[in-house]
């Protein structure tokens, strides 16, 4: 069927894993009537009832830790972290517990869990509300990290989440939900009705092209292409690749594009430093230094908080402008 | 629901008297609470400006916004007994406390509209309100409030100031970790620190029913050995009344108290919220316990007249129009200003 945003596709998602199995269960605020703000959990309560689909107190330090704890006896919780910002409220189960008991344990506890937050700013949500955070979490060894850019992968990402057997955190952008009251930068997509998966640690090319390789995820992919269609008209090849997931993150296919263009633009919408930009540009000079025509280059949040006021928010997140200009100038 | 029943003219008038309560002091109350009201409907309307379809990124005023409409007496209550040197630390849902603190309502409407001229100079918003002036501020995240005001709190004993600080959280952040650990560390250490638990019944979708225990916040504290006033927060009186106990007792060294005052918000969780997860019934039978009604009521009945009223209604109707014309006519920042004021 045809799809509009990731939010419909998630929720079917987990829809279908919880219709064959009963070890499935969401929790998380606001994760019945809401569906979880951002839809990520639309309709499952209205299908699966409040024994599977239960909102939980203000407490995220405590649902994550539950998550734990139901994970180690055989449960798979689904856990809705609103917004990623919340996540200081839980980081600590979520850090030192659910992405280490695995490891600590010497192997005797999987942690199936699967934890969808809404990332992103873009409509005047301000400084605690419109983080991306994603590197903080890629930065802790026992998360999976995933960011899907279209509805496809938004599917097939989230069934292969929920047959994974860590830790997956899923960051939903939402100007890409598809959801009336928020701005949409997304498109449709073709998605097909029965369960599928899609492999973690694949990129996808995009866009193919000669002069420059643009590498992102999430809403930041659909600014690029918007970009690279543009720049086509003038004679300027931009190849897009969407990370799809920063944990694995796909070398193989990055070093593949640069080593074809020559040049590299790492586009984020998180913080600069310490993130994901500093790490991709450093995975691929390791492999394709010799291939490079000029210095990886990026664009990301100058390590300000996102401001409130609209000129000063669209002065730290990168718009299309923006990324044309550092394109040419980079081909130049 | 916990509403108090009304007292007959003769008791008010000597509740009034005992408690060495001033007509004109409920004026002002009035006053305020029209203020609030009136601030947040017109902040209401001009939030839809450009909305349609609603879309939060578009209009005069972006993003997610809070209202408070209902919920006056509890931030006039409280804010009536506090100084300009007490500290009051609020939540998402911040502009009828930081009003009833004293900001500058000229101010506070340039910041809701991201404007230069703003309390934060348009870097915060709506949720993210700092008025060092009248020592006020807030946090977009739930359960922030309480160590934040416990910590003010420490500063002032420490210093020997009489000064205290006030924590105002929804019902729903009081199943915040930060409750407990806050009320049990501000008990241990006697601290100038009063919690107002401002239970409004719903923390976003979410029923009370489904996320608490127990109805009732101050059985909570008191297992903190924090003494609690539980009342009525359609009633300013009542509000008003607890919380000068309680701000006598911070002051003279007798350590924290929570307040929980119970009261409703006649408008969505957010702007733009369909409230499908309660009835209209429920919330028709609420606004019948408008505190503003409600004291007008009394006040009219305590012999004043009712062009009084109507004109205190006006005079808040006018300085609220100045004050979002004044915030509509500021300048933008410069969009450069983003990039700094990470450190000093
Ligand atoms: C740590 C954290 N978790 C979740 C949220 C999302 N959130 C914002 S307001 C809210 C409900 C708050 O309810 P309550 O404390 O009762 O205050 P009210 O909105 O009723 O004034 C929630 C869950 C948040 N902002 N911060």
């Amino acid at each position: 069927m045809r799809m509009k945003g990731i939010s419909q596709a998630i929720a079917q998602a987990i829809s279908q894993e919880m219709e064959r199995r009963s070890d499935i269960v969401v929790l998380g605020e606001d994760v019945t009537y809401w569906g979880a703000v951002f839809g990520f959990t639309m309709g499952l309560f209205d299908k699966f009832g409040r024994k599977r689909v239960v909102d939980t107190p203000i407490t995220e330090q405590t649902f994550m830790g539950m998550a734990v704890g139901m994970a180690s006896v055989g449960l798979h919780p689904v856990v809705s972290l609103m917004f990623v910002d919340f996540l200081g409220a839980g980081f600590d189960q979520m850090y030192n517990h659910m992405a280490k008991n695995h490891y600590m344990s010497g192997g005797q506890f999987p942690m199936p869990v699967t934890v969808i937050t809404a990332i992103g700013g873009g409509y005047g949500d301000a400084e605690q509300h419109s983080q991306v955070l994603y590197g903080l979490f890629a930065h802790v060894p026992g998360f999976k990290v995933v960011v899907p850019s279209n509805a496809y992968d938004a599917k097939g990402l989230t069934i292969r989440a929920l047959r994974d057997p860590n830790p997956v955190v899923i960051f939903g952008h939402k100007l890409l939900t598809g959801l009336p009251f928020l701005p949409y930068e997304g498109g449709e997509d073709e998605v097909p009705e029965e369960p599928y998966e899609l492999e973690f640690g694949k990129a996808s090319v995009r866009m193919e092209g000669s002069d420059l390789t643009v590498a992102s995820a999430g809403l930041m992919v659909h600014r690029a292409m918007r970009v690279a269609e543009k720049l086509r008209k003038e004679g300027i090849s931009v190849e897009v690749v969407d990370l799809r997931t920063l944990v694995p993150l796909d070398e193989e296919t990055l070093s593949r594009s640069v080593k074809k263009t020559g040049r590299l633009l790492i586009l984020d919408e998180d913080y600069m430093s310490y993130g994901m930009t500093g790490e991709v540009t450093f995975r691929v000079q390791s492999r394709a230094l010799r291939d490079l025509k000029a210095p990886i280059q990026r664009l990301a949040v100058p390590d300000v908080p996102i401001p409130f006021s609209e000129p000063l928010e669209k002065e730290v997140i990168p718009g299309e402008a923006r990324i044309e200009a550092k394109i040419r100038e980079m081909v130049s | 629901m916990f509403l108090k029943p009304e007292p007959t003219i003769k008791d008010l008038k000597g509740l009034l008297e005992s408690a060495n309560f001033t007509l004109d002091q409920l004026l002002n109350m009035y006053y305020q609470m029209n203020l609030i009201r009136e601030f947040e409907e017109a902040i209401g309307a001009k939030y839809y400006e450009g909305k349609n379809p609603f879309n939060m990124a578009s209009g005069p005023i972006r993003g997610e916004m809070h209202l408070s409409s209902g919920q006056e007496a509890v931030a006039v209550g409280v804010g009536g007994n506090l100084r300009k040197e007490d500290v009051v630390v609020s939540t998402h849902r911040p502009h009828h406390h930081a009003i009833a603190k004293g900001t500058d309502i000229r101010k506070l409407a340039a910041e809701i509209f991201g404007k230069s001229t703003g309390l934060c100079g348009g870097k915060g918003g709506h949720m993210h309100l700092f008025d060092k002036e009248v020592r006020f501020s807030c946090s977009g995240i739930v359960g922030a409030s309480f160590p934040q005001a416990a910590g003010a709190a420490f500063a002032f004993k420490y210093r020997g100031e009489d000064n205290v600080a006030v924590a105002f959280a929804g019902e729903g952040a009081a199943n915040h970790g930060t409750f407990y650990e806050t009320l049990n560390a501000a008990s241990l250490w006697e601290l100038p620190l009063i919690v107002v638990i401002e239970d409004n019944m719903y923390a976003d979708s979410t029923p009370k029913s489904v996320a608490l225990a127990t109805p009732h916040h101050f059985q909570r504290a008191m297992s903190l050995n924090v003494p609690s006033f539980l009342v009525d927060g359609m009633d300013v009186i009542d509000v008003y009344l607890a919380t000068r106990k309680a701000v006598q007792r911070a002051r003279s060294g007798g350590g924290p108290s929570l307040i929980e005052a119970v009261t409703y918000r006649f408008r969505g969780h957010f702007e733009g919220d369909g409230q499908e997860y309660r009835e209209r019934d429920e919330v028709e039978l609420w606004r019948v316990m408008d505190p503003i009604t409600r004291l007008g009521n009394r006040l009219t009945k305590l012999g004043v007249e009712k062009e009084r009223l109507e004109n205190e209604r006006r005079k808040a109707r006018e300085r609220v129009e100045d004050a979002l014309k004044f915030a509509e006519e500021s300048p933008y920042p410069e969009p450069s200003t983003a990039l700094v004021g990470v450190f000093k």
